[in-house]
C-alpha cells in the first residue's frame, strides 16, 4: 500500500463523487461551469478506466496473488475492512461505464442538461455508483453502491419531468425499493449461514457449510438474486423495463440502460463465485433457472420487439433480449459460453446506448408530420422545449443519411447480423456448445440456437418495419435539427461497435481470459484473502 | 423473545405486503416503510438474540458468540435504516408530484373506472 499506483483503484468512485458533490454548491444557473467539470470528470474516468483495463490484462489469468489488484481502506487487514478488488470483469465494466458515461453526458449538453435542476451532480452520482458497484468486494458494500446508483436513476428518470415521467418514475422507484428490501433480506439470510459478507470469503467457505444449514443459505442467495434479476430485467420480473426506459430522456436512458448490465454483473460474478467450482455440494446451484428464465427472456423480448410501434420501446425491448440472451448464455456454465457472454455484453451495452440516443434526434424530425405520434408525445408527455436558439444550431449537412446508417448499424447491431459485433458475439457464444468434444449436441444447445436466431430474426423484422417507416414511408419528414455535440456521442458508440468487430481478435482474447479467471476463483479468492488463513473454518463450525 | 421478534416480523410483513398491493400512493408507502421495519428486525435478528451481552470486546478477550453480541448485523441495520429513510424522503415527494400532476393519488395516475 503504497505508491500513487496503488490508490487508482479507488479513484473511479473518489473522483466522480467529488465531481459531483462540487456541483451541488455550484449555482445552477452556471451551466458552462458545471457542464465542464462533469465532462472533465467523466473524460478522466474514461482515462483512469482504460489505465485499469491494461493493468487488469497483465494480470495472469490462471490465478495466484497477482489475479487480482486488492484496495483496502484504511489498510485493515482482510475481513475487517472494506476492500475493493479490481479483476479483469470489474476493469472492463468500468470502461464500458465511462465509454456511455462521456457519451451521454456530451449529449446532454445540447439539450437535456437544461431541463431541470443539478443534472450533472446526479449524473456523477450515477457514475460513481455504478463503478463502486463493480469495484466493491463484499455483499454489504454492494447494497450500499446499488442504492446510490438507483437514488441516482431514480434522479435521472425524472429528469425533464412531465407526467409520464412521474407517472413511470413512481413505478420505477416503488419496484427497485421492494427489490433493495430482497437483496437485504438475502444478504441477511447468507450473512446468518455463513458469518461473512466479503465475496472473497463466503466462496471459500461455501464448500464446507453445514448440511442442515446449506437450504438456508441457499435460499438467501436465491432471494438475493431475485433482487439482481429484477434489475435485469429477466422474465416476468422485468415487466417494468420497456416502460420506463421508453420514458426516460435519452441522455438518461443511455446511462441508466446499463442498470440492467449491472444486474447480469452481479449474478455472473455472485454465481460464479459462490456456486462455480468451488462450491463444494452448492455447485451449479440454480444454473437451470438461470438458463430457463434467459429463454424465457428471450421469447418474452422477441414478442416485446415484433409487437411495439414506438422506436423508445423498441430499445427497451431489445434491452430484454439482451438481457435473457447474457443469462442464458451465463446459465450453461461453461468458460468458453461466458467468454462470448462478456463480448456480446460489451457489443450490446454499446449498441442499445447509442441506439436510445439515436431514437431521440430521429423523432425530432418526425415531431411535426407524425402520425404515430400521438403514442410517443404521449409517452414524453409535457415536453420541456429548451430555448429556441438553444435547439437551431448548425445544422448538418447529409443528417438523415447520417441518420439512417447509424440507424442501420443499430439494427445489424441488435440483431447480431454479420459483420458487426452482434454476431461475432452469437458466433462465439454458440460455437462451443456446438461442438464439444466428441459428445452429440445437447437439447439446451438447440434451444438457445433457436432463441438466438428468433430473437434476431425478430429484431431485424421490427427494425426494418421502424425504418421503413420513419425515413422512407413518412410522408411530411423534416429534416432534424441536430446538432454535432448530439450526433458525435452516437457516432463514438458505433464506432466503438465496429472497433469491437474489427479487433475481435485481441478483444476475444481478453474476455477468454476473464472468463477463466471467473471460473476459477481461487485467484479471486487468494488475492482477497491473506494466505495462509490462520484458522480455517472447520466443517460444522460455520455459525 | 424469538417468538415475539419472529411474530413482529411477521405481522409487519404481511401488512406491508397487503398495504404493497393496495392502489393508493399513501398506502403503498406506508406498506413499503413496514416492510423496510420488517427487513432491519430481520438484519438484525440474523446476528442472534442475546440480552445484556457487549459487542465490543474488552482487550484481552476472546470473543465467543454466548457472551457476545454480533455488531456486523446491527451496523448493517443502521445503514439501511438511513438508506431507506432517504428514499422514502424521496418517494413522498414523488407521490406529492404525481398528486400535483394528475390529480389522484391512484398509483396508475388515473382511475380505474374513468
Amino acid at each position: 500500500m503504497s505508491g500513487w499506483m496503488d490508490h487508482l483503484t479507488i479513484a473511479p468512485i473518489i473522483i466522480p463523487l467529488l465531481a459531483g458533490a462540487l456541483m451541488m454548491l455550484i449555482d445552477e444557473r452556471r451551466r458552462t461551469l458545471k457542464a465542464a467539470i462533469g465532462l472533465a470528470s467523466a473524460l478522466a474516468l474514461l482515462v483512469l478506466a482504460i489505465l485499469l483495463l491494461l493493468l487488469a490484462d497483465g494480470m495472469p489469468a490462471g490465478g495466484g496473488e497477482a489475479a487480482v489488484r486488492v484496495y483496502r481502506l484504511g489498510d485493515w487487514p482482510a475481513l475487517f475492512g472494506i476492500v475493493l478488488v479490481l479483476d479483469r470483469l470489474a476493469a472492463l465494466m468500468l470502461v464500458l461505464t465511462a465509454i456511455l458515461g462521456v457519451a451521454a453526458l456530451m449529449f446532454s449538453l445540447a439539450r437535456w442538461q437544461n431541463a431541470g435542476a443539478h443534472f450533472h451532480s446526479l449524473f456523477q452520482f450515477q457514475l460513481m455508483g455504478l463503478n463502486g458497484a463493480f469495484l466493491t468486494g463484499d455483499l454489504f458494500n454492494l447494497f450500499v453502491f446499488f442504492e446510490i446508483m438507483l437514488a441516482a436513476s431514480y434522479g435521472l428518470a425524472l429528469h425533464g419531468s412531465g407526467l409520464a415521467r412521474v407517472r413511470v418514475g413512481l413505478h420505477y422507484l416503488v419496484i427497485n425499493l421492494a427489490a433493495s428490501l430482497l437483496f437485504l433480506i438475502g444478504v441477511s439470510m447468507i450473512y446468518g449461514v455463513a458469518g461473512t459478507l466479503s465475496m472473497a470469503d463466503l466462496a471459500s467457505r461455501i464448500a464446507v457449510v453445514a448440511n442442515e444449514d446449506r437450504a438456508l443459505l441457499e435460499a438467501g442467495a436465491a432471494i438475493l438474486g431475485i433482487a439482481f434479476l429484477i434489475k435485469a430485467g429477466m422474465w416476468p420480473l422485468g415487466f417494468w423495463l420497456p416502460n420506463t426506459y421508453a420514458t426516460v430522456n435519452a441522455a438518461s436512458a443511455a446511462i441508466i440502460s446499463i442498470l440492467s448490465k449491472v444486474g447480469i454483473y452481479a449474478v455472473l460474478r455472485l454465481w460464479l463465485l459462490m456456486f462455480g467450482e468451488g462450491g463444494g455440494a452448492s455447485a451449479g446451484f440454480g444454473g437451470v433457472w438461470l438458463l430457463a428464465g434467459g429463454l424465457l427472456t428471450i421469447a418474452f423480448g422477441s414478442v416485446a420487439v415484433l409487437a411495439t410501434q414506438n422506436m423508445a420501446r423498441l430499445a427497451g425491448a431489445s434491452v430484454l433480449v439482451s438481457s435473457g440472451t447474457l443469462l442464458a448464455a451465463v446459465g450453461t456454465g461453461q468458460v468458453a459460453v461466458t467468454g462470448g457472454a462478456l463480448f456480446y455484453l460489451t457489443g450490446s451495452v454499446l449498441g442499445i446506448a447509442g441506439f436510445f440516443l439515436l431514437i431521440e434526434l430521429v423523432e425530432r424530425g418526425r415531431e411535426l408530420g407524425a402520425d404515430v405520434l400521438a403514442v410517443t408525445r404521449e409517452a414524453f408527455g409535457e415536453d420541456e422545449e429548451a430555448d429556441e436558439d438553444d435547439q437551431v444550431g448548425v445544422p448538418i449537412p447529409a443528417t438523415m443519411a447520417i441518420l439512417g446508417s447509424s440507424f442501420i448499424a443499430c439494427a445489424i447491431l441488435l440483431a447480431g447480423l454479420p459483420p458487426l459485433s452482434g454476431f461475432l458475439a452469437k458466433f462465439a457464444m454458440l460455437g462451443p456448445l456446438l461442438s464439444p468434444g466428441g459428445a452429440g449436441v445437447s437439447a439446451t444447445t438447440w434451444a438457445l440456437l433457436a432463441a438466438f436466431v428468433l430473437s434476431g430474426l425478430a429484431t431485424v423484422v421490427a427494425m426494418t418495419r421502424t425504418g421503413i417507416d420513419v425515413f422512407w414511408a413518412s410522408p411530411a419528414v423534416t429534416v432534424p435539427r441536430v446538432r454535432v455535440v448530439e450526433l458525435a456521442p452516437v457516432m463514438l458508440l458505433l464506432a466503438m461497435c465496429v472497433a469491437l468487430s474489427v479487433q475481435a481478435g485481441p478483444v476475444m482474447r481478453y474476455m477468454e481470459a476473464t472468463a477463466r479467471s471467473m471460473h476459477a476463483p481461487h485467484g479471486y479468492v487468494g488475492g482477497v484473502l491473506p494466505t495462509p488463513w490462520p484458522s480455517r473454518p472447520q466443517e460444522g463450525d460455520v455459525r | 423473545m424469538e417468538l415475539i421478534l419472529a411474530l413482529g416480523i411477521g405481522v409487519l410483513t404481511g401488512s406491508g405486503v397487503w398495504l404493497l398491493l393496495r392502489p393508493r400512493t399513501f398506502q403503498v408507502i406506508i406498506g413499503l416503510s413496514l416492510l423496510s421495519y420488517a427487513v432491519n428486525l430481520f438484519i438484525f435478528s440474523t446476528g442472534g438474540l442475546r440480552t445484556g451481552a457487549v459487542p465490543v470486546l474488552e482487550r484481552g478477550t476472546m470473543g465467543h458468540l454466548a457472551t457476545y453480541a454480533d455488531p456486523v448485523p446491527q451496523a448493517l441495520v443502521l445503514t439501511a435504516i438511513v438508506i431507506s429513510f432517504a428514499t422514502t424522503a424521496l418517494f413522498l415527494v414523488l407521490l406529492l408530484a404525481a398528486r400535483g400532476l394528475t390529480g389522484t393519488d391512484h398509483v396508475d395516475g388515473r382511475e380505474k373506472d374513468r
